[in-house]
């Protein structure tokens, strides 16, 4: 008994941290499950086990249509914030220039703004500009709100970077620009990675500011916000599960390649 | 004295140090341009707009000056207002005491798991989280198991449910935002250098007053980066209140939207927008001047 | 693509080198040459310059004035990768992300040499690697790690071999390994070597000439017997083993020595040992060269009278007796335990003497104990 409850209090953590992944999953598995719901109005209710949603996932309409715009944006979005992300992120993480607190006031400030109220003001700016809202505000908004996000996670990767490697690369005759290529930015890589991986996900999940900018243009957010009213078709789930397994691979994926090229055994 | 001056006259290979100072600026023109273009500007247009009044035509504004604009905005949403703050700061708190143990775990007592424990941390991140919403609004709905089981149990009658209420909306809140606190706070608790902790016990502190006064002190820089980062999106959310609670839960969200999308009122929007930003900024200001953090980036 | 290695050769010479760090001056008008093909220590304790100094020889850090030449080739503004200088770093700054075998290539690769195998393999059998050279950085122990860093640097056979403090992060046996070893591959390969270092045991070991460095100046340079038995100031005599400094004033001349009275007692210092500028002056003898009696023994040469031992310690090798004298200084001495004799105890009244040439003196304006706060081995 005494045995027992020992082993209980020692591992008292690793129990509630199991239970806390279990509730953050829970939803995940239950969107899972139902994916397989053989429902044709609402997915409510469990009806049946089918393959025919997996089999179709397009089948409900504008699905895919939200789902290749929301791709389409994410990939833009993030090929755009990434970039001027890591470029601010070097600006800041290895010189030193004046209005160094102002930038990062201007970095801080689109992380602390309640989405609605940047939403809503980026759409009176391009109204107010003749720019009906559609694909490309969409985008534009995105990158706005990614750039941040980049900024910091990039800089942080640089900031752990040992400023003697640089030094010792050039010392062995690299100059600044084979330095940088050969050095520096595959050390910072996995940083930029993680950085494209974020903005990715940002943009993709976004509800708030897309809804305010998109105009008629369906995302996969939208799309889904929309049908929860109605009904939501068991397609969004089995898009949904299917976008969390890709990433989660990947993530998974990069982590094992990113050990064995630092070669820990 | 001379000779020396001669000497470094001589040598003129010393880099161009009008080059190498402008790079920076360089490097930050682009991201900045940005977003002081869709940023900056749009706030500037929405604290011009939050002045001003209806004009002749519809969908027309002229500007006033009219600050009686926050008042009505405030008089008119105060209690939406109030709430969302209540809501973000409980959700926040759930956050907390929920996440601090999670990260607690992975950061010392996952071996060589950790790395993959953090992924699963972030994992749910990958599925919409407007799905997870509705997810959980089906979970908790009428038709969900977790009803069906609290009714069994007899804690809740036949009339009661749990979803269209505050307590809904509140865990909805907490749930979405988890990853927020959780990350900042394992980041913290990593870095912290267990040989400290086995001092405390050297110094003859059990494990509860370690955690409490070398553990958590420690840990704080994490805590206030997770608080913030789930409190500040939780009090403009809106999502969470459409889908999970009625009419009675609106949070200041839901009134701007409304402002914006429905009425078409752009001033009341305006103003309502500008006073939700600058609350959330002078909590953050004055939680951040107490607990004290340097580069908040 | 640059190609900066065999153009320039010869001597480094270091003319009114100067850095400053806002008010703070690290080194200070240096005026140095180190001859092609030596083994050159640069020995001080932290913040003396010597780091910044080297720094600046690698092209790291920029002079504020100054010059510095290899040979005939003004180096002193040139960036680091167009100098035929290598540096081994103190934390090794092996490139994590290459395996051993690239992490050795890399200078060669950027120089666009031909046999890029054949020299990287020579080079990983001179520090007895070649089997790892498909592991990564981390996978390495502190030692080998050390060893790959030098392999890295000396495969390019540049004109200067620069080590920061390289063996600081290995423990005493390593580091004695490694110490006969980077000797042993200096002689070798013939390259200069400029080490720098707070160790005095190990700048002696290691280099013919080492030069120590205080407050961003060279305080004295010379071979490793020349600082140690002839030092010229106080600093150096403390800094480099142990030395009892007593304070006095010259009095007479006999022959070639001075005399000096040191307290009522004459004793002789030889004129070319004597670095004083006036008659006031800080004789100096190193305690292992002093001879310790019970008082009443007659002893022959430069003769103390009137200590009293007020601690003796048994080292095993040696005993070590602090002596307080009449004027309240307390004297070491190292008396060899190879005779015999008893040793004597705490409260014992003696006599000491030494030989006259040991005597060294020094300006009499210094403060006796420079140089020995910063000697970790000094009391």
């Amino acid at each position: 008994m005494k045995q027992a409850s020992r082993w209980f209090s020692r591992n008292l953590i690793r129990i509630y941290a199991f239970i806390g992944f279990a509730y953050l999953f829970l939803p995940i598995i239950y969107t899972f499950a139902f994916s397989f719901n053989a429902s044709t109005k609402s997915n409510l209710v469990w009806v049946g086990f089918t393959w025919n949603n997996w089999l179709n996932p397009c089948g409900a309409p504008d699905v895919c249509n939200a789902l290749g715009n929301s791709l389409k944006i994410g990939v833009l979005a993030t090929f755009f914030a990434t970039l001027l992300g890591t470029l601010m992120a070097f600006a800041m993480g290895r010189y030193a220039f004046r209005g160094r607190s102002i930038v990062n006031i201007l970095i801080f400030l689109p992380m602390a703004t309640p989405e609605i109220v940047m939403g809503a003001s980026l759409l009176t700016m391009f109204i107010s500009f003749g720019f009906n809202p559609g694909f490309w505000t969409i985008v534009i908004a995105h990158v706005m709100f990614c750039i941040s996000f980049v900024v910091v996670t990039v800089k942080a990767r640089i900031a752990s970077l040992d400023p003697r490697l640089e030094q010792a690369a050039m010392d062995l005759y690299a100059d600044e620009r084979e330095t940088f290529r050969r050095v520096t930015l595959p050390l910072v890589a996995p940083g930029i990675a993680a950085a494209a991986l974020l903005a990715f996900s940002l943009s993709f999940d976004d509800f708030i500011i897309t809804n305010f900018n998109s105009g008629d243009v369906n995302t996969f957010p939208k799309f889904v916000y929309i049908s929860a009213q109605r009904g939501l078709p068991p397609q969004a789930n089995v898009i949904g599960s299917s976008m969390f397994l890709i990433a989660l691979i990947i993530v998974l994926a990069g982590q094992f390649v990113g050990r064995r090229r630092a070669g820990v055994r | 004295m001379s000779t020396a001056l001669l000497h470094t006259s001589v040598h003129e290979k010393k880099p161009l140090i009008t080059k190498k100072k402008l790079l920076p600026y360089w490097l930050l023109a682009p991201g900045i341009i940005w977003l002081v273009i869709f940023f900056l500007v749009p706030i500037y247009q929405l604290i011009s707009t939050s002045t001003q009044t209806q004009g002749l035509g519809i969908g027309t504004y002229v500007q006033t000056y009219r600050f009686a604009n926050f008042i009505d905005a405030i008089t008119s949403s105060k209690a939406q207002l109030i709430r969302s703050f209540e809501y973000a700061f409980l959700a926040t708190a759930f956050a907390l005491i929920i996440s601090y143990p999670l990260a607690y775990a992975v950061a010392f007592k996952s071996g060589r798991w950790k790395n993959t424990l953090l992924v699963l941390i972030v994992a749910p991140f990958f599925c919409s989280f407007l799905l997870r919403t509705v997810a959980w609004e089906q979970i908790l709905g009428e038709q969900g198991l977790v009803i069906k089981f609290l009714r069994f149990v007899h804690i809740m009658g036949a009339q009661d449910h749990l979803t269209a209420t505050p307590f809904a909306v509140v865990a909805g809140l907490t749930y979405n935002f988890l990853p927020f606190m959780t990350l900042p706070l394992y980041a913290s608790l990593e870095r912290i250098d267990i040989r400290m902790m086995e001092a405390s016990g050297d110094l003859y502190a059990n494990a509860f007053t370690t955690f409490l006064k070398v553990t958590v002190p420690l840990s704080l820089p994490g805590v206030v980066a997770g608080t913030l980062l789930t409190f500040i999106p939780a009090a403009g959310d809106y999502i969470n209140a459409e889908l999970l609670g009625n009419p009675g839960t609106k949070m200041i969200g839901n009134v701007i939207e409304a402002r914006y999308l429905e009425i078409v009122d752009y001033p009341g929007a305006a103003a309502l927008s500008l006073i939700l930003m600058v609350s959330i900024l002078i909590l953050v200001m004055l939680y951040v001047k107490r607990a004290g953090t340097e580069e908040l980036v | 693509m640059v190609d900066a290695s065999t153009s320039a050769h010869g001597d480094l010479t270091l003319k009114n080198l100067t850095k400053n760090f806002g008010d703070f001056v690290a080194v200070d008008d240096l005026d140095l040459v180190i001859p092609e093909g030596s083994f050159f220590a640069l020995l001080g304790p932290s913040g003396c310059g010597k780091t910044t100094t080297l720094r600046m020889v690698a092209g790291l850090e920029e002079p504020t004035s100054g010059s510095i030449y290899i040979g005939k080739s003004d180096i002193t503004y040139e960036k680091p990768y167009k100098r035929p200088v290598n540096t081994v770093f103190q934390n090794y700054a092996l490139f994590p992300h290459l395996s051993i075998y690239e992490n050795v290539a890399f200078g060669l690769r950027r120089r666009g040499v031909k046999d890029v195998d054949t020299q990287v393999k020579k080079a990983l059998e001179l520090v007895e690697l070649t089997h790892l050279s498909g592991r990564k950085p981390s996978q390495l122990s502190g030692g080998q790690q050390q060893r790959i860093a030098l392999a890295r640097a000396i495969v390019n056979r540049p004109a200067l071999l620069l080590l920061d403090e390289p063996l600081g992060a290995l423990d005493l046996k390593l580091r004695r390994a490694m110490q006969i070893e980077l000797k042993w591959i200096q002689t070798e390969v013939g390259i200069t070597f400029v080490h720098v270092t707070h160790d005095q045991e190990e700048a002696m070991t290691m280099a013919d000439t080492i030069a120590v460095m205080n407050e961003g100046k060279i305080e004295q340079m010379g071979s490793p017997a020349d600082l140690y038995d002839n030092p010229r100031t106080a600093f150096v005599a403390n800094f480099l083993g142990q030395s009892n400094l007593i304070k006095g004033s010259i009095v007479d001349h006999s022959g070639d020595s001075g005399i000096v009275n040191i307290f009522g007692t004459k004793l002789a210092l030889p004129t070319p040992r004597n670095h004083a500028h006036d008659s006031s002056v800080l004789l100096g003898i190193r305690p292992e060269k002093i001879r310790i009696a019970p008082r009443g023994s007659s002893m022959s040469g430069n003769v103390l009278e009137g200590g009293v031992i007020s601690d003796a310690s048994y080292i095993g090798v040696s005993t070590q007796y602090q002596v307080e004298m009449p004027w309240g200084q307390e004297l070491m001495v190292f008396e060899q335990n190879d005779d015999g004799t008893p040793p004597l105890a705490k409260g014992d009244a003696v006599t000491m003497s030494w030989e006259p040439i040991f005597t060294f003196g020094l300006a009499g304006d210094q403060d006796a104990n420079a140089g020995s706060e910063a000697n970790p081995d000094s009391e």
